[in-house]
């Protein structure tokens, strides 16, 4: 299958090169304990509220914000994961390929879904993450949270809580690591 | 991958990649509603010229669990009763705007044929005695289900080799995925020739029960048998069939499959297949998901490049 063709070629493949960082380690970290104090205070505690990440990137986020959370309440957020390529509009435009099972252990019906993912930036993977939701139940509320908001939306979606508003070039690639976040380009590799 | 027509085709790594995205599938299916709209507006039409049960269930069911829209053809009635020939069938449906074409055949090769006539996506769902891929896949699946891998593993396929294109299929697909493959079956159930089969060969099934980690039987294909190739089914099973008996020589944890339709009593001894060992229905629900593996990976890739993934 095309898996090889894509894992050479942007933006699945090729290498990433990072021109400047625009939020360390240590920004990240209070960046995701602002968020977490946001989330609490948004909705009076935490009863009720769980924590699903976007595959891939929202994944590591959304175990940070749970550890964060529980520090700051004392108590566990249930959370889990969710890979939306099987609800994307792009399926057949492009490859689209599941990344990871979906991790979804709990019924959402009556729960306020905290969304949470990396980069926010034509708002199609929170669409299609908003109707793979409902597989799951119906949720009473559902937030975003995301680390970056990038701009370019193509759809009306907002995020709920955001750790750094970022002006981008519609082809840049914002890439965010527990080390941080960069902004770059990517190229094939071998050129 | 624009066809899947044999397991060669795929590779190892081809193999690997729908396993893993047969993960998600999975998921798909033990949702409540389970239902995903990937394939929204796509077209599975399924032209079968030989009969099944499970193979053509699976398939519409998979592409419905897709939401593509399914077709059936079957040659009893069909244009084909009329003298309609193979190619000019196959040109007509390809003509209504369809994104998939799943074929069986008595006859080896006719998918091939059929991928060079038609502009869709075309898959072999068996095709004589030649390849079954898509059964080769969900067995590969089932057992790296319940072993985490087949590297290394033992497995035995028993019975009617010669006429199963289960085993031609299943025994690449397991070796290249770095199990170590027995055939087992009296001399006149084999093929002619085994040049190029990555596998041992035994007459012997009581000898090989005892090491192997699975026993994959095959079925008695007696509608494809023109000659006497068995004195007997009762000498058969008395020689080769698993009964109650042979399983107490297999070890503990050694998995029992078969592709299905079982003759129960024949190659498998009513209750064994109904043991806890048995995979026989989890290889039927596997079925669902790998097929929705294939069918996604086939028509939900599109051009290649396109924006950034990211939003």
């Amino acid at each position: 299958m095309a898996e090889r063709e894509r894992a050479a070629t942007p933006p699945y493949g090729g290498v990433f090169s990072a021109r400047s960082q625009v939020m360390d380690a240590e920004d990240l970290r209070r960046a995701v304990t602002r968020i977490a104090h946001e989330i609490v205070e948004r909705n009076h505690g935490l009863d009720g509220v769980v924590l699903i990440g976007l595959q891939t990137g929202g994944v590591p986020l959304a175990r940070r914000l749970g550890q964060a959370l529980s520090r700051i309440e004392g108590v566990a957020v249930p959370s889990g994961s969710i890979d939306v390529a099987l609800y994307r509009d792009d399926i057949g435009l492009r490859p689209v390929i599941p990344e990871a099972v979906t991790d979804i252990p709990f019924d959402l019906t009556g729960l306020t879904v905290v969304l949470v993912d990396d980069v926010l930036f034509t708002g199609r993977t929170v669409r299609a993450a908003l109707d793979a939701l409902n597989a799951y139940g119906r949720p009473r509320a559902v937030q975003l949270a995301v680390m970056v908001d990038r701009g370019h939306r193509e759809l009306p979606i907002r995020p709920d809580f955001v750790g750094k508003n970022l002006p981008t070039r519609i082809d840049e690639i914002v890439d965010v690591s527990d080390d941080g976040v960069d902004v770059g380009e990517k190229r094939a590799t071998g050129r | 991958m624009n066809h899947l027509l044999s397991i060669a085709d795929l590779g190892p790594d081809g193999i690997e990649e729908v396993m893993r995205v047969t993960d998600s599938f999975v998921e798909v299916s033990e949702r409540a509603i389970p239902r995903v709209p990937a394939l929204r507006g796509k077209t599975v039409v399924s032209l079968f010229y030989e009969e099944s049960t499970r193979t053509r269930l699976s398939f519409e069911m998979a592409a419905k669990r897709l939401s593509a829209d399914t077709m059936n053809f079957s040659v009893s009635t069909s244009s084909a009763m009329k003298g309609e020939s193979l190619r000019d069938t196959c040109q007509t449906i390809d003509a209504m705007g369809i994104d998939a074409l799943v074929v069986r055949h008595s006859s080896a090769g006719v998918p091939w044929q059929v991928a060079d006539w038609v502009g869709c996506a075309v898959i072999n769902a068996g095709d004589g005695w030649h390849e079954h891929p898509t059964q080769a896949l969900l067995d590969c699946y089932t057992i790296r289900g319940r072993r985490g891998s087949l590297e290394g593993l033992r497995i035995a396929v028993v019975g009617d080799v010669k006429h199963s294109r289960v085993a031609r299929s299943g025994v690449l697909a397991f070796s290249m995925l770095g199990a170590e493959v027995t055939i087992v079956a009296p001399p006149t159930l084999l093929p002619p020739s085994l040049e190029g089969w990555p596998v041992e060969v035994s007459h012997d099934l009581d000898s090989v029960l005892a090491k192997v980690d699975v026993v994959y039987l095959l079925r008695m294909q007696a509608e494809r048998q023109s000659e006497a190739l068995l004195p007997s089914l009762r000498e058969y099973t008395a020689r080769y069939g698993l009964t109650a008996d042979r399983v107490q020589m297999l070890p503990d944890d050694a998995l029992v499959m078969h592709p299905g339709p079982i003759n129960r009593g024949v190659e498998i001894a009513a209750d064994v297949a109904d043991l806890p060992r048995s995979l026989i229905t989890r290889q039927v629900a596997n079925g669902v998901a790998v097929r929705m593996a294939v069918l996604f990976l086939l028509l939900g890739q599109g051009p290649g490049g396109g924006t950034d993934a990211r939003g």
